[in-house]
């Protein structure tokens, strides 16, 4: 029994090594959002390139679609943004825009320097609408299905490793039900 | 050129770091000839290694300074306009840095330990030395398989990307290097630890040869962990001086582990009591310094800290604290059963009453551990993402800490193996009077009765009672006069005790009183607008344009007057800037602070809401200062102790002739 007490603080150290070992592929920042599998909130929000034309998601109804929150002030969505673009190019998916917190003209001069990817952008100026969608960080993008639901959501940029391996296979298999 | 040079002097560092680790130790296993031999080549080995890491140290450093952009780290790291200061803390300023820092301090106390150590017997000198080594391989493999900081970039961009604005301050500058002297620097009393483990060697000299060496440590732990926190408070633009940040916790378990080390320790070296206890705590609190450094390298844990999350890094320090925590506690399992607990004590003595501080001191790192790795747990489990936050930590740690201020108290004045508690209570009745009502009083005569404001004061004031007893008891003759003579009578140590203890006592009323009495707000503000809070009176007078260096942004400037003085002089002008840094474009907020030692104010910079209104955080923080002025009194403490006297080379020398242990063991 004595012995024991001398081998307690070995044990101890197993027991955390072993929870340190699971936790290394685990992401502290991937936090899951109530969003998913709920109706992507309404809104209606001036188009960004013609401040007088309102948008609303009612407009992709039927299609499955990507909403990316984004900002000419953000330093990681230019980091994502080439990644669009060349989604965009090969026309699979739909990308709009949601210029957050962002001047429309400084968002039309990002897009001109960068390039658009965008189906079309709207702009959050007060960022209303982005609370609603519970962002609390740019970029963030939301996966949104033929019904209007939210289906994943990613938090920081989207890199091709999410677009190929997590987001299109998604997209395929909500096309395909 | 520089860089391959660098990336050469750490692989030469890594080969004498292995030569360190493995031939002393084979050596002091065969002994003979042979082994006498191979042992002699710890000493040379360690210097060489120092040398070498303070090479590829300064050539990191030469990069920077040159803003050598060929080199990725630099690359990321520093800017063409980067000033010469902040290019220079850059050099640690990143993961890859930081970690060299880590080996460029290791090494050192291994190259100190190697010249200091003269008088140490050659067989525990050997593996001590070694252990070392060890480590340092451990360290220097890291860096050269996971994170070279000496890689190359093609082709070389033409501007850097600048050091992360928050780390441009005076404050970062020296945080990282103080609070790795020690957490690093606990590698030394686990060495000590390790090799009397080998060995089996526990004696009065193994402690008094180990002291000095855990307590400068565990000053340099202290003041780290206090700039950290100053930092944190100026910088981060919230006002607030701790958060119970997973890195926090994780500088802050180390020292827990290590107060609790200095004082076992004492007890080991006076007494010959709590050896093996000693021993664990020894492995624990260099143990978790390397679950620190795991824990903000490995992107396990979310962190402001952390700058740098790759799981192949993770794996490698993972693999690598296995190794030494699950070594060197499979060896405590091993050898401790042996050790013996020394000679006994009586339920009321100075080894009980340290005995209830260093449990209770244990328990408060476990519940940090616990609250800090919970989240992990959890989520490993299957079980969900929650975070735990400071209501968490406050529940466990104040009601830990309680009792052990209060025993603080007692015990510098309580004798050795068995004290009389009638005698005790005699001598401090008057300590515990005067605390209890001058506790009760002062917040009574501020705005009325506060309890928990009074405990906390009655606990400062209790300690501070204590040590001017024991201050008394010490300079009085056999005549019962005082006199300022007899100070050097007795030893530095119990100075330097008391003077650590008196800072406690500042600093747990630096935070009582900051917590009970501050105020703030966050408010709209418009130029011309005034406001009143704590006592102050705060008119905003205007904004500017500001130019640094690399950043640009605005200045507000503030009139600070005590409440109604008027239109009088201000005591004080306070300009707060908000600042956008160009290459990042990451925005930073400087908060400006009137200090005096009575209280704070603290003025910082929001978002602007209009052309001349801007969301203003207004405090006035009461004795706020008091909160690091006492970590400082403690680190002064520690090293006027570790300064003792006895143990001086040739007072080691001499106890090392006089012990029968002085024979290799």
């Amino acid at each position: 029994m004595r012995a024991m007490r001398f081998v307690l603080p070995v044990a101890v150290f197993a027991v955390i090594a072993w929870f340190l070992m699971r936790g290394l592929d685990r992401d502290p920042r991937e936090i899951p959002s109530p969003l998913i599998g709920k109706p992507a909130p309404m809104f209606s929000l001036p188009v960004t390139h013609d401040l007088s034309r309102a948008w609303t998601p009612e407009a992709m109804r039927g299609q499955v679609w990507l909403l990316n929150v984004w900002g000419s002030w953000c330093s990681a969505c230019q980091v994502e943004h080439p990644v669009f673009n060349d989604l965009a190019k090969s026309g699979e998916l739909p990308i709009v825009g949601l210029a957050w917190k962002d001047m429309p003209d400084n968002s039309i001069a990002w897009l001109r320097k960068l390039g658009n990817p965008y189906m079309v952008v709207v702009s959050d100026i007060k960022g209303g609408v982005a609370i609603d969608y519970g962002v609390y960080g740019a970029p963030e993008t939301f996966l949104i299905d033929q019904h209007g639901v939210i289906r994943f959501k990613q938090v920081g940029p989207v890199t091709r490793d999410v677009l190929q391996n997590k987001v299109l296979p998604m997209v395929r298999q909500l096309r395909g039900s | 050129m520089i860089a391959e040079l660098g990336q050469f002097a750490l692989a030469l560092a890594l080969a004498v770091s292995l030569a360190l680790g493995i031939l002393p130790m084979t050596g002091a296993a065969m002994g003979g000839a042979t082994g006498a031999r191979l042992m002699a080549v710890a000493r040379p080995a360690a210097m060489t290694l120092a040398a070498l890491a303070i090479l590829a140290f300064g050539l990191l450093t030469a990069l920077f300074v040159g803003n050598d952009f060929s080199v990725g780290l630099v690359a990321s790291h520093s800017n063409l306009s980067l000033p010469l200061h902040y290019r220079i803390a850059a050099t640690w300023g990143s993961h890859e840095g930081s970690m060299l820092l880590w080996v460029l301090i290791l090494s050192c106390w291994t190259g100190a330990v190697a010249v200091f150590s003269t008088s140490l017997p050659l067989v525990l000198r050997a593996r001590i030395l070694s252990t070392m080594g060890l480590v340092a391989a451990g360290f220097l493999m890291f860096l050269l398989f996971t994170s070279n900081p000496f890689d190359r970039l093609v082709p070389p961009p033409s501007d850097g990307r600048d050091l992360n604005p928050l780390l441009q301050d005076a404050g970062m500058v020296f945080h990282p290097p103080l609070l790795y002297m020690g957490y690093v620097g606990l590698s030394v009393a686990f060495a000590f630890s390790v090799a009397g483990l080998i060995g089996g060697r526990f004696d009065a000299a193994w402690a008094r040869w180990a002291r000095p060496w855990t307590t400068v440590a565990w000053c340099f732990l202290t003041l780290g962990i206090a700039l950290g926190s100053f930092w944190a408070y100026y910088e981060l633009g919230w006002g607030g001086w701790w958060f119970w940040d997973p890195v926090e916790n994780a500088s802050f378990m180390p020292w827990l582990i290590a107060t609790a080390l200095v004082h076992s320790l004492s007890v080991t070296e006076k007494r010959g009591t709590f050896r093996s206890w000693t021993v664990l705590l020894a492995i624990i609190g260099f143990s978790l310094s390397l679950l620190g450094t795991f824990l903000v390298r490995s992107g396990v844990l979310t962190s402001v800290h952390a700058f740098a999350t790759d799981p192949a890094r993770g794996v490698f320090i993972l693999a690598f604290l296995a190794f030494v925590v699950g070594g060197s506690l499979l060896l405590f399992a091993w050898r401790a059963p042996a050790i013996g607990n020394g000679p006994g004590f009586a339920a009321v003595s100075r080894e009980s009453l340290l005995l209830a501080n260093n449990v209770l001191l244990s328990v408060a790192m476990a519940a940090v551990l616990l609250g800090t790795l919970y989240p992990l747990v959890l989520d490993t489990l299957g079980l969900g993402k929650i975070s735990v936050g400071p209501p968490y930590f406050d529940a466990v740690f104040y009601p830990l800490m309680a009792p052990a201020l209060f025993l603080m108290g007692i015990g510098p004045l309580a004798r050795w193996k068995k004290a009389e508690l009638p005698e005790l209570v005699a001598r401090l009745r008057w300590a515990f009077a005067v605390s209890v009502i001058a506790a009760l009083l002062l917040p009574l005569a501020t705005d009325g009765f506060r309890p928990m404001t009074s405990l906390g004061l009655m606990f400062a004031l209790w300690i501070a009672a204590c040590v001017v007893v024991a201050v008394r008891d010490m300079l009085r003759g056999a005549d019962g006069r005082l006199s300022l003579r007899r100070i050097g009578v007795h030893p530095a140590s119990a100075w330097g005790m008391h003077f650590a203890h008196l800072g406690v006592a500042v600093f747990v009323a630096g935070v009582t009183l900051v917590t009970s009495y501050e105020s703030g707000r966050e408010l709209r503000m418009e130029v011309g607008q005034r406001i009143e809070i704590g006592g102050y009176d705060i008119r905003f007078v205007g904004l500017a344009p500001i130019t640094g260096p690399n950043y640009d942004g605005t200045r507000g400037v503030f009139e600070i007057r005590r409440a109604g003085a008027g239109d009088a002089a201000p005591i004080a002008m306070l300009s707060p800037e908000k600042r956008v840094y160009r290459a990042s474009g990451m925005p930073m907020t400087e908060a400006a602070i009137d200090r005096s030692l009575l209280r704070d104010v603290y003025l910082s910079m929001g978002e602007p809401i209009g052309e001349r209104a801007w969301v203003v955080r207004a405090h006035v923080k009461p004795f706020v200062n008091w909160i690091w002025l006492g970590c400082v009194l403690m680190a002064i403490g520690g090293f006027v102790a570790a300064a003792d006297r006895r143990y001086r080379r040739r007072a080691l020398e001499r106890a090392a002739r006089a012990l029968p242990g002085g024979q290799p063991a």
